[in-house]
């Protein structure tokens, strides 16, 4: 996957979450995002994602531009998956039609070739004997489990993961995590906003810090971790680590 | 079982008042308010005349039941007129919005009574409706369907944010988000209310009798008039009312309970 921001500015009223970002990465498999809170890493995940427009700048991922009408946006997102952290599962539906709805209504899936599909998802992520239960009924590992089989059900290019794990405990981050690498296994491209450095370090090929609005460093996730070159990464870092 | 268990709640949530409990204090309450009635009566030394009101029940009962017909069909179409109104509200059209706008300020800026007598001889007499009972479903429909737009409003606009960004990352179109997202979930988060409004529906119809519609309460009135009593027909009256409010006012309940449940 390539990845291309030119001079991106977002706004959100008064307030700059990015401020003339420009970021460009080739060739990686799974890209992590790091850096402080609000320091504009969901803002760059959701532009990646077609889920918002910047206000000014342009944004290509493999060569092409992310379209700018809504038309174009709407088909971007049919072909893109993402998983969010706070889940974001539909509350009325149970599992398994929260990951076969999406199939049957949008990418033209029989309803039962969906929920065919959908079942054999949820297997994948041992999440069966789930099926018929409603997201409140399940733990949050579970819903992010169901979240992540959601998002990789219509066999998409590129899934988009936003702080996946930081609403979790540690033994459901260590079974999201996991989960997570199945995609990585089935060949996805993945961008991760995350704080497990741990597991940037070891899942990511690519790592950005993105902190106030800006890129502050970029590169191959072993180098930008462990011989970071930017006094703001190693101040990062050294907080991640001294803890 | 001590004294103070049969009438005072426990402190902990965890632990409901007792059958018994519940059964003697509400047998208490109800004891208190009726002396208040009696009371009230002794210091009036009304003779009471319940048999000549007795006499008239197949009125009282016509009366009740063009009441739930009225408000039955009224229910239908505020329904219908409110979800239009919120949809007119939603809508990127500004003059379909502002209309929605003004509709539902001005309805519930007015008194009822108000909307009856413009609807009744200026509205009704132009358009040359004859048939009061149309008019008078036409009245509730339009009335209660500004509420019933109310309501619908709050609960769409109560589903999260997180539900609209994830329907658009999954792909859903606008229409589809509205399908399978935001109007289920608006429609269970406004069902209480919604089952409150029916039974202000019902109470509210009771002023259509100043129209001369031959609904419950203006049954009840003619047969005080006829019987020349002062209030015995009240009674069957209230009675009648609350036969149709208490148990929907009960399912509100529950309804308001299953979904603190849910979420």
């Amino acid at each position: 996957m390539n990845l291309r921001f030119e001079k991106v500015t977002m706004r959100y009223g008064q307030q700059c979450a990015l401020d003339d970002f420009s970021l460009s990465i080739d060739d990686a498999r799974c890209i992590a995002l790091i850096g402080p809170s609000g320091g504009g890493k969901s803002t760059t995940l959701r532009l990646l994602a077609g889920l918002e427009t910047p206000s000014s700048g342009s944004i290509q991922i493999n060569g092409t531009e992310i379209g700018s009408s809504e038309p174009e946006r709407l088909a971007y997102r049919k072909r893109t998956g993402v998983v969010f952290q706070a889940f974001n599962l539909f509350p009325h539906f149970d599992a398994l039609t929260n990951v076969a709805l999406p199939l049957e209504k949008v990418h033209g899936y029989s309803h039962s070739a969906s929920i065919e599909k959908a079942e054999t998802i949820l297997e994948q992520f041992q999440l069966s004997e789930h099926r018929f239960k409603k997201p409140a009924e399940l733990s949050g590992g579970q819903n992010q489990r169901v979240a992540i089989a959601r998002a990789l059900a219509p066999d998409p290019d590129t899934i988009f993961l936003d702080e996946p794990t930081s609403a979790l405990d540690p033994e459901m981050t260590a079974e999201v995590l996991d989960a997570i690498e199945r995609l990585i296994d089935a060949k996805k491209d993945l961008v991760i906003a995350t704080h497990q450095m741990g597991f940037a370090k070891h899942a990511a090929n690519q790592i950005a810090l993105i902190a106030e609005g800006k890129l502050v460093e970029t590169g191959p996730a072993a180098q930008v971790i462990e011989n970071p070159q930017s006094p703001r990464t190693q101040k990062f870092l050294s907080a991640c680590l001294s803890f | 079982m001590t004294p103070r268990s049969l009438f005072f709640d426990s402190e902990s949530a965890s632990k409901p008042p007792s059958a018994l409990a519940r059964a003697a204090s509400f047998a208490i309450a109800l004891l208190a308010l009726s002396l208040c009635l009696f009371a009230a009566f002794y210091v009036l030394q009304y003779e009471w005349n319940w048999s000549s009101v007795f006499r008239y029940k197949a009125k009282f009962l016509k009366g009740w039941l063009a009441t739930l017909g009225i408000s039955s069909i009224s229910l239908i179409f505020s329904f219908l007129v409110g979800a239009i109104a919120t949809l007119c509200y939603r809508s990127r059209f500004l003059p379909l919005k502002y209309l929605a706008n003004i509709y539902v300020e001005l309805i519930r800026g007015t008194p009822l009574l108000v909307q009856i007598y413009i609807f009744f001889y200026v509205i009704a007499n132009a358009a040359d409706i004859q048939n009061r009972y149309l008019v008078g479903i036409c009245i509730m429909a339009i009335f209660s369907g500004a509420y019933i737009s109310e309501i619908l409003r709050a609960g769409i606009e109560g589903v999260g944010r997180s539900q609209l960004l994830s329907a658009k990352a999954i792909g859903f179109s606008e229409y589809q988000t509205f399908r399978y997202v935001i109007a289920p979930q608006a429609l269970r988060s406004s069902l209480p209310a919604l089952a409150g409004q029916t039974a202000n529906l019902i109470k509210d119809s009771s002023l259509l009798s100043i129209i001369a519609i031959s609904e419950f309460t203006l049954n009840a009135q003619e047969v005080n008039a006829f019987t020349y009593s002062s209030f015995e027909s009240f009674f069957p009256l209230a009675i009648g009312y609350l036969a149709l409010t208490l148990p929907i006012m009960r399912l509100s309940r529950i309804l308001e309970k299953r979904l603190r449940f849910e979420t």
